[in-house]
């Protein structure tokens, strides 16, 4: 479904890291390569404590990245700029949140929490304006002109969303961050607000940054799909070949750990069971992060950092096993996955 | 196959402010020994509200059991004291609870925590429930018991709490053992972990397990049976092949819907429009009237009964009764190509 080859968003060598007490650092987000090209969704999944929100907000300029560099059409987003160049870009940016509930101000009206933005960036002129764009707005996300005067706690937490949707659309941006915006609803109403996000990408041609931990959720609504796992990535590939077939041995594992809601088909699945827990990203393993609980793990991964390097069309990876120089060490593996 | 539970009618209902909300309006069902019943459905629904009662969590007031029975062994378990269910709690039935972070005691070691029961109900010394603590960790997977045991909560991680309180729920052998939403607050990968962990130790122990969950891809993975709750009753019950295979309520259809699949692709989801009822004034017939797209006038008045369909399904739905019109299942829910035989 990628709709054109051009980059909206290039993020080169991210990297977010924050001091915890004295000494130690966190390296929520180490060094991130990717491109998001226009009117694309890129799904982002990964574990708790992936560091796949710190990488959504360090592209939003919510954070300062530690190092590295993010582009929105060819600009820097961080780095010094004047108020003119800072309020373009978040006219651009906008951000969903997870939470419908924590990310509306309660004080405010719904007719004010949409307007916001358009009285910042001083796109009405007239208050008859203003109202029209609001429940203009209501009503692409699905809600009504009787709802503008309500306050969020009114309403359930699907309503809640479209609040949030209709907030990020208000200022008409081209890229949108979304960060976990089902996780804290329910199955029937997590499909309508997937449902409302592709109507509204089909229609106006938006690019979404898809922040999920649910790979069944992420492989509907994203064309290309990055796997992060301690701060890195594993894996970026087109959707479908992600789930069909995956490079990384963590895709791999992370995929056959989702239970598929039809009980004949996990009967007969065989999972491969990944062992212990996510090690701390304070001290992360040497050499490959995964390589403490990779079935396939051997000398060479905790001595050199995999390179992420593109290994099929399209599909790039950070793991030795499909590296050349080291295919020798991994050929009965290669085989037994095939 | 012996029945260990029945529940029978239950009616539970908390006093707000805002009125009487019916959490629970007369939910009905059997366990039996060593099989895994899943309650699923949506927030609000009423699932766990239905487990706490078992357990007699609510808290009274602002809750009230309006009517039922909850018979263990028997007996009634609304009619015994709160000191008669301190000895059921944890000897005959046990709980997982959803959110490990908070279930446990962070003052205590986990060691103290998995001895407080045996030493309480299985009347054993301070040494041999550590020892059979120790044992109990080493059931559930935890590396280094013996040092283990000395720890406190914070220092163990999420997954690590979770088998730390299936250890708990287990020390002292229930018959059965409920787990509300036990890997909701998990990773997929350590969510695998511990569904298998609750299968593995089923198969040992012979327990018998209610599972509250509204993830559908956890019930196909872990039920035997399923009962799907929706506006505080049950809509449909029945064998878990027969719930994903030949779903008759038109909410389970909508459910099956709306789950996208990591298997398959699909262009859109089907949603289902509208949103739960609200339980202070609960419609009058069906719960799922107002969003079903097969809406009858009948269903607006009456609650449907429920009606058998095969082996041990039941289903609530004006839909079977032989006056109501045909209406086939929409044609993309039925999971693997599997049409519906009838």
């Amino acid at each position: 479904m990628s709709k054109s080859k051009e980059k909206l968003v290039e993020v080169r060598n991210l990297k977010k890291h924050f001091k915890v007490g004295r000494k130690q650092i966190l390296k929520a987000v180490d060094g991130l390569t990717f491109d998001i090209y226009k009117g694309e969704t890129f799904g982002l999944v990964g574990e708790s404590g992936s560091g796949k929100s710190t990488a959504g907000r360090t592209i939003m300029r919510l954070y300062d990245a530690t190092e590295g560099q993010v582009m929105f059409k060819g600009k820097s987003v961080h780095g010094k700029k004047t108020k003119d160049e800072l309020k373009e870009l978040n006219q651009n940016m906008q951000m969903i949140f997870q939470d419908p509930y924590a990310s509306l101000n309660p004080r405010m009206t719904v007719m004010d929490i949409i307007a916001e933005g358009l009285d910042i960036h001083g796109l009405v002129k007239t208050k008859e304006e203003r109202q029209r764009k609001v429940n203009e707005l209501l009503k692409i996300v699905g809600l009504n002109e009787e709802h503008a005067n309500r306050y969020p706690h009114e309403f359930s937490g699907g309503q809640r969303q479209r609040i949030g949707i209709a907030r990020a659309l208000a200022v008409e941006p081209e890229f949108i961050v979304a960060d976990e915006p089902i996780s804290a609803l329910d199955v029937s109403i997590q499909a309508q607000v997937v449902n409302l996000l592709k109507r509204l990408q089909e229609e106006r041609g938006l690019t979404y940054l898809f922040i999920a931990h649910d790979l069944s959720m992420v492989r509907h609504i994203s064309d290309r799909v990055g796997v992060m796992y301690l701060g890195k990535m594993m894996e970026i590939a087109p959707s479908d070949k992600l789930y069909t077939s995956p490079l990384h041995p963590y895709t791999r594992a992370l995929l056959s750990a989702v239970p598929i809601p039809d009980p004949e088909v996990e009967r007969k699945r065989e999972r491969i069971q990944i062992k212990g827990e996510l090690p701390s990203p304070i001290n992360p393993p040497s050499g490959c992060v995964f390589r403490t609980r990779c079935p396939f793990a051997k000398d060479v991964c905790a001595k050199e950092v995999p390179a992420f390097a593109e290994y099929r069309d399209g599909q790039w990876a950070a793991c030795h096993m499909h590296d050349e120089r080291f295919k020798e060490h991994f050929k009965s593996d290669l085989e037994k996955i095939q | 196959m012996k029945k260990v539970l029945e529940v029978k009618d239950l009616s539970v209902s908390f006093h707000t402010y805002g009125g009487e909300v019916q959490a629970v309006r007369g939910v009905s069902f059997d366990l039996y020994e060593g099989e895994t019943l899943a309650i699923v459905g949506e927030s609000g629904s009423g699932k766990s509200v239905t487990a706490q009662s078992i357990m007699q969590l609510i808290a009274q007031p602002p809750g009230e059991y309006k009517s039922g029975s909850i018979i263990l062994d028997g007996e009634d378990l609304l009619k015994k004291t709160e000191a008669e269910m301190q000895h059921i709690r944890g000897q005959e039935i046990g709980m997982v609870f959803q959110d490990p972070m908070t279930s446990l005691n962070p003052t205590m070691t986990i060691g103290k925590q998995i001895a407080e029961g045996l030493i309480k109900h299985q009347k054993l010394s301070r040494q041999e429930a550590y020892e059979r603590a120790i044992e109990l960790l080493h059931l559930v997977g935890i590396p280094n018991p013996e040092k283990r045991i000395k720890q406190y909560p914070h220092e163990f991680s999420g997954g690590m709490r979770q088998r730390a309180m299936i250890a708990i729920a287990l020390s002292c052998n229930p018959k059965i053992l409920i787990a509300d939403e036990p890997t909701t607050a998990l990773d997929v990968t350590i969510q695998a972990q511990i569904l298998d962990l609750l299968k593995r130790l089923q198969k040992e122990m012979n327990t018998a397990i209610i599972i509250i969950t509204h993830d559908l891809g956890v019930v196909a993975n872990i039920a035997d049976r399923v009962a799907v709750m929706y506006g505080g009753k049950i809509v449909e019950t029945g064998e878990v092949d027969d719930i994903f295979y030949h779903p008759k309520h038109p909410y389970t259809w909508g459910l099956l819907a709306s789950m996208p699949k990591l298997n398959e692709i699909k262009e859109e989801l089907q949603s289902i429009p509208g949103t739960p009822p609200d339980l202070k004034a609960p419609p009058k017939g069906c719960p799922f009237v107002t969003r079903c797209p097969y809406a009858m006038k009948v269903c607006d008045e009456h609650m449907p009964p429920y009606t058998n369909v095969r082996n041990k399904q039941q289903t609530a739905c004006w839909l079977l009764d032989e006056r109501a019109p045909k209406v086939e299942p929409p044609a993309h829910i039925m999971a693997g190509g599997l049409t519906n035989d009838e």
